[in-house]
């Protein structure tokens, strides 16, 4: 009957009391369990064995002449391998007492002078900048510029103007050689 | 509908200008549900988590499958050994395809027993008819999409059916396969369409369940309400019933999934699809077993196939066939032996069809099939004439009120019993 | 009339011979020797794993390809990231095109799946006598009996075939094989391998540990797997008692 549990209310607190418990004790625990059992649902979005075991990529640069740039991939991101010019390295080395919006040392920001290595990904939404071409426009630091808001970086890959907030990332890698790197 | 009252603001003024509220305190709150429905009832609503289960983890799947013919397979195993959780997500959904075919027929079955396809619940057998079919072409589709053998080969005969169809038939059935064979434009073709059903299945189950809330649940002894006093409200009545039936069906289910997650499977399916090799034994999914046994017993391709279509169409003719007046199996001494030789009958028919043709096993199949037909086309309308039916209960309130409904009352004491 | 009694008799033979074919078709009932990952509380055996590494990679590697397993993910049965370079590097792939536009080989790494013995099938089947061996990374889920099939199969080859059995030339007698008559020639004996934690290679052991081996290689969830099952059943278990309990409380009054 409808109203047959409220007729019973006034005569036990008891079973009142330890019906609250009850249903607090199983509301807890199935809350508990509902949370649980999402995890594997969002954790089979992150990604997946198979994609983190790629992350590393070996490069052989042997063929990159002074002032030119390669394109490589990794973890699907182009990354820019620069062979600096004395000039491009001399300016990046100078621009370290600019007024820099993102303050990083170029010498912080390579591992040999002559090879800058970074992610060719604009940090402000994502474009890939340009300026790995000999025909690009470099922008006025003589670095890379993206095109799609007109952010533009320096000769070290620094943010020097534009809406992008943070300079260009640089990878983790190692020379592996004298002409390799492995990236990752 | 009584009144929605609210102190809340919030919740007043989305009442105002969408009455979401008070038609969930009428539905799933106030509904007056018999208060004698036994165990038997908690599988609709178990059928309804079920597909919210496999729509939630086959949209997860869909995210790392990939349906092309050279690399479905594949994909699907990068599932199962690099997507965290992957193989959770999909033994889930392969062993949850066993599990929804299992609520649903004991759903059916429960209908059948009790009556509840009877006046005024046309509509809503119907509806659950097609829900049935829909699930039924969704899971055929599905299995074809790992791209293993059964898959392939399943899709390759049951598609041709359809080529039973005089004059029509083979261009039906190039249409089916954009091709001249199950290709890869069928595998795009079935991932879409599996992918769409569940949730026309959803939309269905919301006709149906509306089609119930309208005539309200039939119930255990198959009379109808007569008073406010013969129901309770669903919650928190049988929100909490549903949920232990939940926690107990999860159990069971998980313990699959855990510990024998490729019992319902076949081993060939772990072999990539290769058209130019059928494997020497091929048998679909077991929750087809019983109409696949019915197909075979026609040694006419057409006549097969049209019998194999009527097992599942004489279900919509199912509330004019059975003539009975009472509606519970319970009152109903003669159709209750029926029924028993009927659940036997499919489970003889599931048998034979997993075994490989065979002349005693073709035979035996024959039976089985004449069987079917004859208890819906012949045994119930005639049951219904010739029955005397044992004397109903007054009331669900007080079943044992008269003396003729003694012994009824007995027998339905330990299937009450909450 | 004459037809009728071909037709009957046809028939009965039929009938008679259809048993014998099931029969045949399952073929003997195979060997179960156990596993350590048999049973709920079942898990893989470290070691075992590892020799039955060691066999597939020294013998079945010859002609079988493993393409669903990645190097790296011999870091489960215990190799070390260096044993796994190692091994990996000892084929080479296909890598390319490069800057002049050719394809080379490269050495293995970790991340790639196990390299295959032979460039494709075709390849595979020419070298074998025109039946190309099965990829093996699924076999212990792809046959009924699984690991036991595996185990079985190994050990079930003879010399002669019983009478009446008649095996094809370039095949090879096989009393769990369906149909008898397999293309591979018997793949161990007794010491074909010495094994590195210094237990006796028998014919048994070795193919009880490549058994274990090529279930891992089909199902290398299954601890993760009966791990969280015990986990999510107890709990499940807590929750339904419960749920169980509160309806009690709820329904007391109803009758």
């Amino acid at each position: 009957m409808a109203d047959s549990a409220s007729h019973a209310q006034p005569a036990s607190t008891d079973g009142q009391t330890r019906r609250d418990f009850l249903l607090y004790a199983t509301t807890a625990v199935g809350v508990v369990g509902t949370g649980l059992a999402l995890w594997p649902f969002v954790h089979s979005m992150n990604p997946a064995a198979d994609t983190l075991a790629l992350s590393t990529t070996d490069v052989d640069f042997s063929a990159v002449q002074v002032g030119q740039a390669i394109t490589v991939v990794w973890r699907g991101k182009p990354v820019f391998i620069r062979h600096r010019t004395p000039e491009e390295i001399a300016q990046a080395r100078k621009d370290d007492s600019a007024d820099l919006r993102d303050p990083q040392k170029d010498a912080d920001r390579v591992k040999k002078p002559e090879w800058l290595v970074l992610i060719g990904v604009c940090t402000h939404l994502g474009c890939v900048p340009l300026g790995q071409k000999p025909s690009d426009p470099k922008g006025e630091f003589g670095g890379w510029f993206c095109p799609c808001h007109g952010s533009q970086y320096d000769t070290s890959g620094r943010i020097r103007k534009g809406p992008a907030p943070l300079n260009l990332e640089v990878p983790p890698y190692a020379f592996t050689s004298d002409t390799t790197i492995r990236i990752g | 509908m009584s009144a929605y009252k609210t102190n809340n603001k919030m919740v007043g003024w989305i009442e105002e200008r969408l009455p979401i509220f008070s038609m969930l305190q009428h539905s799933a709150v106030e509904y007056p549900t018999p208060k004698n429905l036994n165990y038997w009832w908690n599988f609709g609503s178990l059928a309804g988590f079920m597909l919210v289960v496999m729509i939630l983890t086959g949209v997860f799947l869909a995210m790392n499958y990939t349906p092309h013919t050279t690399m479905a397979f594949n994909s699907v195993e990068r599932i199962m050994r690099d997507v965290n959780y992957g193989w959770l997500l999909r033994y889930l959904h392969m062993n949850g395809a066993s599990m929804f075919f299992v609520l649903v027929y004991t759903h059916m079955f429960r209908g059948l027993y009790y009556g509840s396809y009877k006046a005024p619940r046309e509509l809503l057998w119907w509806v659950g008819v097609v829900i049935f079919l829909a699930m039924m072409a969704t899971a055929f589709m599905g299995y074809v999409l790992p791209w293993g053998q059964m898959s392939f080969w399943g899709a390759t005969v049951i598609t041709n059916l359809f080529s039973a169809f005089p004059v029509v038939g083979q261009y039906i059935v190039t249409w089916l396969w954009g091709g001249f064979s199950v290709d890869n434009p069928t595998l795009n073709r079935f991932f879409s369409l599996h992918y769409l059903l569940p949730f026309v299945i959803f939309a269905l189950v919301f006709i149906h369940l509306w089609a119930l809330h309208t005539v309200k649940s039939n119930n255990p002894l198959g009379i109808d309400v007569k008073s406010p006093q013969d129901t309770i409200p669903f919650h928190p009545y049988f929100t909490i019933k549903d949920l232990f039936g939940i926690g107990v069906f999860m159990m069971v289910y998980l313990a699959f999934v855990f510990y024998a997650p490729n019992f319902f499977g076949e081993p060939d399916n772990y072999i990539p699809a290769n058209p130019m090799v059928t494997p020497p034994h091929i048998v679909p999914e077991w929750y087809f077993l019983p109409f696949y046994a019915i197909l075979r017993a026609v040694p006419n391709k057409l006549g097969g196939v049209l019998m194999m279509f009527g097992a599942i169409v004489v279900l919509l003719f199912l509330p004019w066939l059975d003539t009975s007046k009472v509606r519970s199996g319970r009152f109903r001494p003669i159709f209750k032996q029926a029924f028993l030789l009927f659940i036997i009958d499919c489970v003889v028919l599931g048998y034979v069809g997993s075994q490989p043709p065979a002349d005693t096993i073709t035979l035996i199949g024959r039976i089985a099939t004449a069987y079917y037909f004859f208890h819906f086309l012949i045994l119930l309308p005639l049951l219904g004439k010739i029955e005397k039916p044992k004397p109903l209960p007054a009331s669900i309130s007080a079943p044992v009120l008269r003396g003729g409904g003694m012994a009824a009352g007995a027998t339905a004491k330990p299937m009450e019993k909450a | 009339m004459q037809k009728l009694i071909r037709n009957v008799l046809a028939a009965a033979l039929v009938a008679g011979a259809a048993p014998a074919a099931l029969a045949n078709e399952g073929g003997p009932e195979l060997m179960k020797p156990g596993f350590s990952f048999d049973g709920v509380f079942g898990r893989y055996d470290p070691a075992a794993l590892k020799r039955g590494f060691q066999v597939f990679h020294e013998i079945c590697s010859n002609c079988h390809s493993l393409s669903l397993v990645a190097y790296r993910n011999l870091a489960a049965i215990g190799l070390t990231e260096d044993e796994i370079k190692a091994v990996a590097a000892e084929r080479e792939i296909q890598a390319g095109p490069n800057d002049e536009g050719q394809m080379f080989n490269r050495p293995g790494r970790p991340s790639d799946h196990y390299i295959p013995p032979f460039p494709n099938e075709k390849a595979a089947a020419v070298a074998n006598g025109g039946a190309a061996p099965p990829d093996l990374s699924l076999m212990a889920k792809a046959r009924h009996g699984g690991p036991n099939y595996i185990y079985s199969l190994m050990l079930g080859f003879e010399d002669t075939p019983p009478d009446g059995v008649h095996i094809p030339d370039g095949k090879f007698y096989n009393k769990f094989f369906p149909g008898n008559a397999i293309s591979m020639p018997p793949p161990i004996q007794d010491d074909a391998v010495t094994y590195a934690d210094g237990t006796k290679a028998t014919k048994a052991q070795i193919a009880h540990d490549v058994a274990t081996f090529l279930n891992w290689a089909a199902e290398p969830e299954l601890d993760a797997r009966k791990s969280l099952g015990l986990k999510v059943l107890g709990f499940l278990a807590v929750l339904t008692a419960l749920f169980y309990a509160l309806k009690r409380q709820i329904w007391k009054n109803v009758h």
